[in-house]
């Protein structure tokens, strides 16, 4: 398998990721009342998952395999 | 206290700032020293997405539905992991087919339809006006709330300022300026607006430092960190619910699912997401950075929206105050003014980065798409024939910003109090998610057809009107609003709101819902039930099949011109000559099933194309790349400019195959000279050996004759039977001298072709006899038997007598001299078979060995060693003899072993001479 090819599949493939972490029911799971480090679990939980989503994409975009 | 003047001043300054930055990256630009060729760059241009509406509405959202504001952030975060798929794709596509806009790839994909570009054209600019109009809202209002600082109003209450004083009007015109200066400078090839860039990359820089410092100021000013900020806002019960906000909202999950997938498409459509990601864009390597540097930028502007939100809604929770205005507001009712004015300055950035993009990437579609290609059909206008159309593109294209924000400042005037800010934005995103299945399908499908596009397009934008246009144009007032409550002629099914009963809804994940339906349906339906052009299908696997072309693409040409049959066919006739141009012709007019020349063709683009690539056969596909690239500067090409660009090509197609031709000349003669280099070397050790040779042949006789005069002319005493003996060597070596002279002589003659040759009817019977005749007294000595087997009559052979007797005379002798010395015989015979006579002399001497039968005939061969036997010749005889031969078209060659004797044979071709 080419370079790209797997390339694209990882995107793909987090693209995935992302919209099953961020849609119900997975976000229901998180939709709960109470607070992590004082911030509203939804709200941390969105925004943790964001950002590591984020990080794997910066991986895979920057990774030279 | 700010002041008017103050806020005025400053927002004066930094547009300058701007002009300046645009300025001095075009300067760079034209020295050919880019700064924007950087993947940071081009990752700050896509934060265009970012605009007042980010800034100021996604706390307005946040206050009233928490997370709802999210899904537009995060949706294209999803959207932009796919970007190596598809945006790669897209980019490839449209730098390979100098696509201008998101209006020209369309209908670039669907077979060049114009049809279907000014459509996009349309839905664009009326989907966008309101957009556009939102942010000169945000401006204005900003301005006006800022204006009043100390005091917190809300412009609403403020009412009307007079005209001269209106902010949104100056802030359109002064955008207008900018927009025209920098994004209609000049006609760019590739579309690209290097200080446009510049600038709009620096403004989202400014606009991310004034949120992050005002949401850092709320945050960690106002509050204690946003573990303080949550716990105050959890214990006020009507902000408690906020912190799962998606529990028990109707429709809460499909909202939030819709609201990704639109945006997921906004980030694609937008005509300046499109603009700045795929038009301006020079490198396609910038992908890789921008893919995460974006999605970062969007975490960080939104960092701090909620604890905003959540801070204004703790700070005026009477509700008096507007919640899209918090973050103006908040840095104002904390006294804090140079932080209100930072932050109206990246409102204002905002703002004006979305409106320069966007109107630069509608007023390219304006132009391209929707003017131009009704201009270039009105043949009165005759613009096929004017050579430079860039003033009048430009012309075009500044008017049209113009009228664009004017419309923008009219809907805002008009009807931009009936809506938040949030809710006019997500109007025009589902207008260009309208272009979505278009886009996606005909990248990926080549079945999508022209048809089905517009069938999708018409159909998705006729819904978004239905849904969303109406009730908008109904809220402010211009259409009665019965029309929403009851639906057209009181038919509550086709209520606009809850369309066919479909309840329950937000208007947008409503809209989007029987929107997409109609639009993919539509586009799939019609697709797989028309047949698509010949156009359409080459442009479809063209963009389909991006990546499996190398190269020049053959069929990437854009021609807007017209062009006539006699004009194609002469063109083809000049390059390809009248047969072949014929022959091309009655081939294209065949597949039409038509008849060459009896049927009339038409001039179509597959014609010209057809022509093209007949020439591009012939001369190269230099013209054709040529040709796309001044049609990509809208010239519509006349026939007599192409053949201008063919005539240079041609030109110099025949200047190298000029070139080519004496190369192959050099060459040849090159080789020539190589092999005559070659032979003479050879000739020169020819006569090197030859001259070493003779050498030494002569000095053999010579030595002996030298030594036997030395030793009578020393020795007086010597008997005279002794001085016989060796008066006879002398006098036979001298023989031998003369023969071996003679023969070299002879040789050399012969050789050269110089010798004479008297030639006559030659009866070889005689010669044997003649020759028989002069060696008797030698035979008699030697006491050989002799024995001739001569037939009774041969034929003639033309010949020269003396030689022939030379011939037989020594093969005769050299039988004589080598056989057997007691009982020595020879025979003789002659023989005529095929038209050939046939001698053979055999004698019963020691043989030859079979190796050394041809170095015999070589010339100084002697067999056995010459340096213990006493040479028995000069070794020229057996070579003179067959040259002699081979001269009269015979052969010569010997049959023997050693130790039983050799028959010496040749033949003469009778009659005449070969």
């Amino acid at each position: 398998m080419s370079d790209f090819a797997s390339r694209g599949q990882r995107f793909v493939a987090l693209c995935m990721l992302g919209l099953l972490l961020f849609n119900y029911p997975i976000l229901a799971l998180f939709n709960v009342p109470g607070t992590v480090f004082g911030v509203p679990v939804l709200y941390a939980y969105i925004f943790v998952v964001w950002a590591v989503l984020i990080a794997l994409m910066a991986f895979v975009a920057e990774s030279d395999r | 206290m700010l002041h008017s003047t103050a806020i005025v001043f400053t927002s004066f300054a930094y547009l300058g700032l701007l002009f300046a930055i645009a300025y001095y990256a075009d300067k760079r630009a034209d020295a050919g020293r880019s700064i924007i060729a950087s993947p940071y760059i081009y990752s700050l241009s896509l934060a265009v997405y970012a605009t007042a509406w980010t800034f100021y509405g996604s706390v307005g959202r946040a206050a009233s539905d928490g997370v709802g504001f999210l899904p537009i952030y995060i949706g294209p975060t999803l959207m932009i992991a796919l970007w190596w798929v598809v945006m790669r794709k897209i980019l490839r596509i449209s730098k390979q087919n100098r696509i201008t806009s998101l209006a020209d790839f369309i209908a670039s994909r669907y077979g060049k339809s114009a049809l279907l570009g000014g459509l996009v054209t349309v839905i664009a600019v009326i989907g966008i006006l309101p957009y556009i109009s939102l942010q000169l809202k945000a401006v204005s209002n900003s301005f006006t709330i800022l204006v009043h600082y100390p005091e917190i109003l809300m412009p609403t209450r403020v009412g009307e300022a007079p005209i001269r004083e209106d902010t949104a009007l100056w802030v359109a015109m002064i955008l207008a300026a900018f927009t025209i200066v920098f994004g209609t400078r000049h006609l760019d090839a590739a579309e690209h607006h290097q200080g446009m860039v510049a600038a709009i990359a620096f403004e989202s820089l400014v606009k991310l430092v004034a949120f992050l410092a005002v949401g850092a100021f709320v945050t960690f000013g106002i509050y204690d960190g946003f573990g303080d900020l949550f716990a105050r806002a959890a214990a006020v019960p009507k902000l408690h619910a906020m912190m799962s906000p998606l529990e028990g909202v109707a429709g809460g999950y499909a909202s939030w699912v819709w609201l990704t997938i639109l945006s997921m498409m906004a980030i694609m459509f937008l005509p300046r997401q499109f603009q700045v990601a795929v038009i301006e864009n020079v490198d396609e390597k910038h992908l890789n950075k921008a893919i995460w540097l974006f999605p970062v930028y969007m975490l960080a502007i939104n960092v701090f929206v909620l604890p905003i939100a959540f801070g204004g809604l703790l700070r005026f929770p009477d509700g008096s105050v507007d919640a899209d205005t918090f973050v103006l507001t908040l840095p104002m009712v904390e006294k804090h003014e140079w932080l209100a004015l930072l932050v109206f300055i990246g409102g204002l950035s905002a703002a004006t980065g979305m409106v320069i993009v966007e109107t630069i990437a509608l007023s390219t579609m304006v132009c391209n798409d929707l003017l131009m290609p009704v201009l270039l059909r009105l043949r009165s206008l005759r613009l096929n024939e004017r050579r430079d159309l860039t003033r009048l593109l430009l012309g075009i294209r500044r008017s049209a910003i113009v009228l664009i924000l004017l419309l923008g400042y009219l809907y805002f005037k008009l009807a931009g109090e009936a809506y938040a800010l949030v809710s006019i934005g997500l109007i025009s995103f589902a207008a260009v998610a309208q272009f979505a299945p278009s886009v996606l399908g005909g990248i990926f499908w080549k079945g999508g057809a022209r048809l089905g596009a517009l069938s999708g397009l018409t159909a998705g934008f006729a819904v978004w009107s239905y849904t969303l246009l109406l009730p908008a144009l109904a809220r402010s007032g211009w259409l009665p609003t019965h029309l929403l409550e009851q639906g057209p002629l009181g038919i509550e099914l086709l209520r606009p709101l809850q369309l066919f009963g479909l309840s329950g809804l937000d208007q947008i994940t409503h809209a989007m819902i029987w929107s997409m339906i109609a639009n993919i349906g539509a586009y799939v339906a019609v697709s797989l039930s028309v047949s698509q052009s010949a156009d359409e299908h080459r442009q479809a696997s063209l963009f389909v099949d991006v990546f499996k072309q190398t190269g020049e693409v053959g069929g990437a040409r854009f021609w807007r011109g017209t062009a006539s049959v006699p004009d194609l066919y002469s063109l083809l006739a000049r390059f390809l000559g009248v047969a072949a141009a014929d022959a091309a012709f009655a081939e294209y007019a065949s597949a039409k099933m038509l008849r060459w020349p009896d049927d009339p063709l038409v001039a179509d683009a597959e014609l010209v194309h057809y022509v093209e690539v007949q020439l591009a056969g012939a001369i190269g596909a230099a013209s054709a790349r040529v040709m796309v690239a001044s049609v990509v500067k809208e010239e519509a090409l006349t026939i007599g400019e192409v053949r201008e660009i063919l005539d240079e090509a041609s030109q110099v197609v025949v200047y190298s195959h000029k070139l080519e031709q004496k190369s192959r000349e050099l060459e040849a003669a090159t080789a020539e000279l190589r092999e005559a280099n070659d032979r003479l070397t050879e000739l020169d050790r020819l006569k090197d050996d030859f001259i070493s040779t003779v050498t030494h042949e002569l000095r053999t006789p010579l030595t002996s004759i030298r030594a036997f005069t030395e030793i009578l002319l020393d020795d007086p005493e010597v008997e005279v039977e002794q001085r016989k003996k060796f008066l006879g060597i002398i006098t036979k070596e001298a023989e031998r001298l003369t023969r071996l002279i003679n023969q070299v002589l002879d040789l050399a003659k012969i050789e050269s072709g110089k010798a004479d040759w008297v030639e006559s009817d030659v009866d070889m019977k005689e010669v044997i006899s003649d020759t028989l005749a002069a060696m008797d007294q030698l035979l008699k000595e030697k006491d050989i038997d002799i024995q001739a087997r001569l037939p009774e009559q041969v034929s003639v052979v033309t010949a020269d007598l003396d030689r022939m007797i030379q011939v037989m005379l020594n093969l005769l002798s050299n039988a004589v001299k080598f056989c057997d010395s007691t009982n020595g015989w020879v025979e003789i015979a002659l023989a005529e078979r095929d038209g050939c006579l046939r001698i053979d002399v055999r004698d019963n001497g020691r043989g030859i060995s079979p190796e050394d039968h041809e170095a015999i005939f070589s010339k100084f061969h002697q067999v056995g060693d010459t340096l213990i036997d006493k040479p028995h010749g000069s070794g020229l005889g057996l070579h003179i003899s067959r040259q002699i031969v081979e001269h009269y078209g015979g052969r010569m060659w010997v049959e023997s072993s050693l130790g039983s004797g050799a028959r010496f044979s040749f033949t003469l071709p009778t009659g005449a001479r070969a």
